[in-house]
């Protein structure tokens, strides 16, 4: 796995906190994910997020750890990885989260079936950050 | 009537049939789409998906001229129904009933040493026809296409009861699709996905991951015999580059191409980008095949 400057970190981080707001104004992801209702774990290795979804909305999301707080599924990244895989145009290899596991910079990990029924409203809601955020890889 | 008698919208040249092949001793009936004139050219869909992935190639009119390109639907894919004999077992693709297949199918249509272009599935397959039936083929063309590649899903997603099949295998596979593809073509790719039978993805893979494993066999590939071609996107993490290369590595006469801003789908996801790659190389075909006819007219 790679470590990344102390500036990407705080960046990986920031840009994370503001993933629920950037949700409310995707109207499509969240009637996308109208069904969605999961707790899980979801963010930088270094510094994950538990983070509560209903509907598709995304309730809370705070730093963890919490105390005895439980998750269903987790998916966590280096936080190089999310400033590659969050570039306009990403180089191959950083470019999908399922490519992040297979080169060993993301860990998927606990009851899965949540993100793999929803597969494709998790990669988009993890890809907002393109979208909004400037994060240096 | 109107004032628009004559007028007719687009018709694409591409004409579609079905054709009769026998299988594993059972009549199918394969549904294919063909465009041009010349040295047939057939076209490999991917695991899951149809041969509307070639619908760009069919239509193109820098290669219809010397190629007659044909593209058919594998049993159980797009319009290629399952057999009369299928009672609903667990579809499950093996190297010898793809290869199989291929055989009977350019048999039925009595091609004259096709080429065959086959992309991912039909990558891998393209390998095998090199190794066991060169003689054949007039040339091969293997996109996305490796000896074996290391497995980055448990396949047993694809085909469960609680979860949408097409859906998670196009969420799957859309990772596969390079960023600079066009919006459209990108939809257009993973829609095919959405639209595949039930565990159709799933028991091709079978093939893919456990039954054509070639490693240890392509050294057995002579080039001179049947040239090779091997094209893979780089945005593929898939069947990487770096798997192509190293199959080619041990293939004398390779000849490999790593296209860029293309992923696992090039002839589909971006056919513009796409034709870039393959234009040189069925370029080079049908120029060596013109040399060859001329010379073997003055024999």
């Amino acid at each position: 796995m790679s470590s990344a400057p102390d500036a990407i970190g705080t960046a990986v981080i920031e840009a994370f906190s503001k993933i629920p707001a950037w949700l409310e104004r995707s109207e499509g992801l969240t009637t996308r994910g109208r069904f969605v209702d999961c707790d899980c774990l979801l963010g930088p290795i270094e510094q994950p997020f538990h983070v509560a979804i209903r509907a598709g909305r995304i309730v809370d999301l705070v730093p963890a750890p919490v105390l005895m707080r439980s998750w269903r599924f987790s998916y966590c990244a280096t936080s190089l990885a999310w400033a590659h895989y969050w570039q306009p145009m990403p180089r191959p290899g950083w470019h999908d989260l399922l490519a992040l596991t297979k080169r060993g910079e993301a860990v998927l990990e606990g009851d899965i079936h949540p993100f793999m029924a929803n597969l494709q409203y998790f990669k988009d809601v993890l890809a907002l950050p393109r979208a909004y955020a400037q994060v240096a890889a | 009537m109107t004032g628009h008698a004559g007028m007719t919208g687009h018709i694409e040249p591409i004409i579609g049939r079905y054709v009769h092949v026998e299988i594993g001793g059972e009549m199918h009936r394969i549904y294919f789409e063909e465009n041009g004139k010349g040295i047939p050219l057939v076209c490999l869909h991917t695991a899951g998906s149809d041969n509307r992935q070639w619908r760009y190639l069919l239509a193109d009119e820098e290669f219809t001229g010397d190629f007659r390109i044909v593209a058919f639907d594998m049993p159980f894919h797009g319009k290629s129904n399952p057999p009369a004999s299928w009672s609903g077992e667990q579809y499950q693709l093996t190297t010898a009933r793809y290869t199989e297949t291929i055989r009977a199918f350019c048999k039925a249509l009595r091609l004259d040493k096709p080429v065959v272009m086959g992309c991912s599935i039909g990558g891998r397959i393209v390998l095998n026809l090199a190794i066991d039936h060169a003689a054949e083929f007039r040339a091969l063309i293997g996109l996305e296409a490796a000896d074996f590649q290391a497995p980055w899903y448990d396949t047993a997603w694809l085909n469960r009861p609680d979860v949408h099949g097409g859906e998670v295998c196009a969420a799957l596979v859309s990772g596969l699709i390079a960023p600079q593809s066009p919006e459209a073509a990108r939809r257009e790719t993973l829609w095919a996905y959405k639209q595949g039978g039930p565990g159709v993805f799933k028991g091709d893979l079978f093939f893919y991951r456990v039954d054509g494993d070639l490693r240890g066999r392509v050294d057995k590939i002579d080039t001179k015999a049947c040239p090779l071609y091997l094209l893979t996107g780089e945005y593929d993490f898939s069947c990487t580059p770096e798997d192509t290369r190293r199959t080619a590595a041990s293939i004398d006469g390779a000849r490999v191409t790593i296209m860029e801003e293309v992923g696992h789908f090039p002839m589909s996801e971006n056919p513009q980008q796409f034709r870039r790659y393959i234009a040189p190389v069925l370029g080079e075909i049908a120029k060596v095949s013109s040399l060859f006819s001329t010379q073997g007219a003055h024999v």
